[in-house]
């Protein structure tokens, strides 16, 4: 919740015409979730997902695989990806293909 | 139905199914692991255990193989700090019950990472067992090169790793449902893979017992944990003529079993650690919390043996240029 007032306060921001000097952002795997599932951040975001699970999970890009993906992210792992681009990201865990997760770039 | 006159008759009860004996013999799970039966296209069971059961006796005129799946090499957590440990255990029960057994087949995640040292610490250790070994890869063996690196390993035959093979009259197809999986959706065998299934059984007896094997099991345990695969309908619809289909599964960690017609599925137990049965836990993860003393009991290996009996089933027709 935290990351989405700070993503909210940076959209306020944005908004007001203030220079936009984006923060990081970060997205948990646990239990086989990513958590938040959605997450909202203004352009220029790195965002860091971080492994909890004992299990190796991937984040890749759910509309073009071969677009952007992580290595796989073995216990403990993270991967950062900086976002420049506005728009709505949908992504997956290529090894357990349930698991999904959106990136929403204002 | 119509195509099943061109069938071999098995013994069915009112409905179509199995019939009550050989169901009853189905329900006899139990151990840390499994003889499976196959007499007269009907799977049964005995146990077998790591720890100490002793081999089944083996009735003349059999043929068998071992089944051995998810040994995870370089998982190292919480229950199992020690996998080349148990699938050492586990190769030593192979070399204890395959008395007569043909081969050896691994329904993946030999690896945990796809890394060269654990496929190698793999191969070494499952050498042990001194069989012909088959395997289909996991989605933890295809993580980096799109599976290269374990398809010149463990499938050389075959860059794609679906392939296929005879023995003793039985008509064996791996197949690879761990690679391009859809966001959202289970196991993926794909279009080209389906369409080589297709001209691999074409002009097959429809007698010839035939053994799918698979990673992710080809039949939906759980759509909430993935553990399906999304295109195994058209599988089955291609096997519906053949008498006798037994589809050997990994993947779950698990024993599970149903028998749907012809079709016997079967998923084996894993070496490393066990996972737990849908909608008991928050997640598919490793069951962790395991009482002391307990982990080997949730591990195993399986043998199957087809038992060649004066049923139909055991009657191998071949066509002229098949």
């Amino acid at each position: 919740m935290r990351r989405f007032i700070r993503a909210a306060l940076f959209a306020a921001a944005l908004l007001a015409g203030s220079p936009a000097l984006a923060e990081d952002a970060a997205v948990s795997i646990d239990n086989f979730t990513f958590s938040p599932a959605e997450i909202t951040v203004a352009a220029g975001t790195k965002i860091t997902w971080t492994n909890n699970d004992d299990i190796p999970h991937t984040v890749v890009d759910a509309d073009d695989p071969k677009a952007w993906k992580s290595p796989p992210l073995d216990t403990g792992d993270a991967w950062a990806r900086v976002f420049d681009k506005p728009g709505t990201y949908h992504y997956f865990c290529s090894l357990h293909s349930h698991m999904q997760g959106t990136v929403v770039v204002r | 139905m119509d195509e099943m006159h061109d069938q071999p008759e098995i013994e069915r009860d009112e409905e179509g199914g199995p019939t009550r004996r050989g169901l009853l013999k189905c329900m006899a799970w139990a151990g840390a692991g499994v003889i499976w039966t196959v007499s007269g296209g009907i799977p049964s069971s005995q146990l077998l255990g790591i720890g100490g059961a002793e081999a089944a006796t083996k009735p003349a005129g059999t043929f068998s193989f071992m089944q051995l799946s998810d040994s995870h090499i370089g998982f190292s957590n919480a229950p199992n700090m020690d996998v080349n440990g148990t699938l050492q255990e586990a190769v030593d029960l192979v070399n204890k019950q395959k008395k007569g057994a043909a081969l050896l087949i691994h329904t993946g995640d030999v690896s945990q990472l796809s890394k060269d040292a654990q496929f190698d610490t793999a191969d070494q250790i499952i050498r042990g067992a001194k069989l012909d070994t088959y395997y289909v890869p996991g989605e933890h063996d295809v993580l980096v090169d799109e599976g290269k690196s374990f398809f010149e390993r463990f499938t050389p035959r075959s860059p794609t790793g679906w392939y296929s093979f005879d023995q003793d009259g039985v008509h064996f197809v791996a197949l690879n449902n761990v690679q391009d999986l859809k966001p959202g959706g289970l196991g993926n065998l794909g279009a080209a893979q389906l369409e080589w299934l297709g001209k691999d059984l074409a002009g097959r007896a429809p007698s010839t017992p035939i053994i799918v094997f698979a990673h992710i099991p080809l039949w939906t345990v759980s759509q909430q944990w993935g553990w399906g695969t999304d295109d195994a309908a058209q599988v089955m619809a291609m096997l519906r003529p053949f008498g006798s289909v037994t589809v050997l599964n990994g993947h779950i960690h698990q024993v599970m079993q149903k028998i749907e017609g012809n079709v016997a599925f079967h998923t084996a137990r894993s070496t490393a650690f066990p996972q737990p049965a849908p909608g008991t836990a928050p997640s598919p993860g490793p069951i962790k919390d395991l009482p002391p003393g307990q982990l080997k009991s949730t591990l195993g290996i399986a043998k199957i043996t087809r038992v060649q009996l004066s049923s139909p089933l055991a009657i191998v027709d071949t066509p002229l240029g098949a």
